[in-house]
């Protein structure tokens, strides 16, 4: 990250005025640069944009650029849908537990593993990063969960997910290239225990790294799917995911509105499906910007050893 | 420290040291402890359990008193003599080596253009609208999907107001691949470019400023500097994803699964899926799961070696 900052073109540096050549090329490349950014953002855009516009018009199938005919019952009628209100306390509650859960276990497992003096650090380490090239896959993952007694409890979709190899590693290169060895030493030779060190020490050093890990166990968790349809048996216990795909893939949806008429049912469903996206889309998109430097020191410091 | 164990020159001091040093690092373990509880439980736990691809294996029974399976290898033989066996692997090979080929020089190429953007502002912009729809759920993708080119969605219209045939994306097997692999060039394109965009960033100046000296323009500067620099980051990022050919997710291709597209789109983890626990095939399907598996490892493991002969660089 500390690099990307002092990064400078070096036609700014040196203060070259640009050829006619290099022109165009900047003007191709803006024009790429810009379409690009609508490739990406316009698909987004357009699904909260239908999530409040009139689904008459939505399925004329125009392309929306703002609002109009504003038309917001879906998100009145998405407020009473029991499923999804459940699918979201749901997925708040499973993604609260695993944060728990995942930072207890990677921080401190990254830790002791980050330390060279710890005995046996090697085949340790080597133990987990097999895992991540060759697993048991499902059946016996389900067989597992099934045997362990957690099966249809939010345990069988935070305990699984209580350690990811991957950020394991990250998380163990940032210790071992961010606590100074001079520190430990000078602590061990005043009697610091390896717990005193750890709590006092690597902890309040590694904010930046708790962040990242956090970010992406709850983004983990936020978006976990499949665990759920294989783990999850009983309708109200679903996360937000598998409620999405049930409604909007499935066809599940039904107006419950009553006494309305049909046609406005038909729109009510018609509009529900964006209406839905987005909502359980939302919370990253909103919590992204302010974290999203957070997920990109986190793949530099996967690089470093991944 | 490993210093104390070194100092003595008595090798069976070295034995003794050793055991010390494990007495002495014990809240260390205790550190360990919960993250080995899970290694355990959850990765090794369920590796023991794939020995019932070769038993008949009853839930009731519990992996150790079911019968084996006779002959042993009796659910693989039994998989490959189905058709379902090669169109499963050849859908799994192609949709992988599809989107390796259509979607792995994006990133690249995205990152040699963002470098050339002049102000740092609008670079930093562009990188991070970039990288938002990774963070999108394949559920949430697969539903933007589904909405965007249903028959009355937005993608249609354009094609009905251009004067084209209305089609069934999402449904019709020749346009799964496409869907498949420009969606996630859509969603990871910009993720995947955060480490070319960081070893460009450490490509010295003063290159630049010798090219300039030089007279070379922008194009040639991106051709003759930045691309070759990159370049070992390109063929080792090249070499995982090869590596990576066979664990192709299951999760999208699954939700992408509608009407007509199932010829294309079940690939042998959907396949294991629905023969384990939608119809309770346990050890037909575990069978199948440790075939991709065993030959996902060889692959790995390759890549892996010939990633440490190119780039000195292994995972392992």
């Amino acid at each position: 990250m500390a690099k990307e900052k002092t990064n400078k073109t070096p036609a700014a540096i040196l203060n070259v005025t640009p050829t006619k050549g290099d022109k165009v090329f900047d003007v191709i490349n803006i024009i790429i640069m810009v379409l690009l950014c609508i490739i990406i953002v316009y698909p987004l855009y357009y699904v909260v944009l239908a999530s409040i516009t009139d689904p008459r018009v939505v399925n004329t199938g125009k392309m929306l650029f703002w609002p109009e005919a504003p038309y917001f019952k879906g998100y009145q009628e998405a407020l009473t849908y029991p499923q999804l209100i459940s699918g979201y306390k749901n997925t708040i509650w499973y993604t609260f537990l695993n944060a728990i859960v995942a930072l207890a276990c990677t921080i401190p497992g990254a830790y002791a593993l980050s330390r060279r003096d710890l005995p046996g650090r090697r085949p340790i380490m080597f133990l987990f990063t097999f895992t991540m090239f060759f697993n048991g896959g499902i059946i016996p993952m389900f067989l597992t969960i099934k045997s362990l007694g957690i099966y249809n409890t939010p345990w069988a979709l935070v305990l699984p997910a209580a350690v990811s190899v991957y950020n394991l590693i990250v998380c163990r290169s940032f210790f071992e290239s961010s606590l100074p060895q001079d520190l430990l030493e000078a602590a061990q030779i005043d009697g610091c225990t390896d717990f005193r060190f750890f709590f006092q020490f690597a902890i309040p050093l590694s904010k930046t790294i708790i962040a990242v890990m956090l970010l992406y166990y709850a983004t983990a968790m936020w978006n976990t799917f499949f665990n759920a349809l294989m783990f999850l048996q009983d309708d109200d216990r679903m996360p937000l995911q598998v409620v999405l795909r049930n409604l909007v893939l499935s066809n599940q949806l039904s107006a419950s509105a009553s006494g309305a008429e049909a046609a406005e049912k038909q729109k009510l469903v018609d509009q529900l499906k964006y209406v839905i996206i987005t909502v359980s889309a939302v919370p990253l998109m909103i919590v992204y910007p302010f974290v999203q430097k957070y997920f990109a020191s986190g793949v530099m410091l996967g690089a470093v050893k991944g | 420290m490993a210093k104390n164990a070194k100092a003595s020159a008595d090798p069976n001091a070295n034995d003794r040291s050793l055991i010390q040093r494990i007495l002495r690092s014990w809240q260390l373990y205790v550190l360990l402890v919960p993250a080995l509880v899970w290694l355990i439980l959850f990765a090794y736990y369920p590796m023991y359990g794939l020995i019932i691809a070769f038993k008949d294996f009853k839930i009731r029974a519990g992996i150790l008193a079911s019968p084996w399976a006779d002959p042993l290898f009796k659910h693989f033989t039994n998989f490959f003599s189905t058709s379902i066996a090669s169109t499963t692997i050849i859908n799994t090979i192609l949709l992988s080596v599809y989107q390796l080929l259509f979607s792995f020089w994006v990133p690249v190429v995205f990152a040699l253009l963002l470098n050339q953007i002049r102000s740092n502002g609008a670079r930093k912009a562009i990188q991070t609208i970039s990288y938002a729809p990774y963070f999108l759920s394949n559920v949430v993708l697969v539903c933007i999907i589904s909405v965007l080119f249903s028959s009355t969605g937005v993608v249609n219209s354009i094609l009905a107001s251009m004067g084209m045939k209305i089609q069934n994306f999402t449904s019709e097997a020749q346009y799964f691949r496409p869907l498949y692999i420009g969606s996630s060039i859509w969603q990871s394109m910009g993720f995947n470019a955060i480490i070319y965009i960081a070893a460009l960033s450490s490509i010295s100046p003063e290159l630049y400023e010798a090219a300039l000296i030089d007279g070379a323009n922008k194009f040639q500067r991106v051709w003759y500097i930045d691309l070759p620099l990159i370049m070992p980051t390109v063929i080792l990022m090249f070499i995982l994803a090869v590596g990576n050919i066979m664990t192709i997710g299951y999760e999208k291709a699954w939700l992408m699964q509608a009407g007509g597209n199932t010829s294309v789109s079940e690939i042998i983890s959907t396949y294991v899926y629905k023969t384990g626990l939608q119809s309770a095939q346990y050890s037909f399907a575990t069978a199948v799961g440790l075939f991709n598996s065993v030959v996902n490892f060889i692959i790995l493991v390759i890549a892996n070696l010939i990633a440490k002969k190119t780039a000195d660089i292994s995972i392992f």
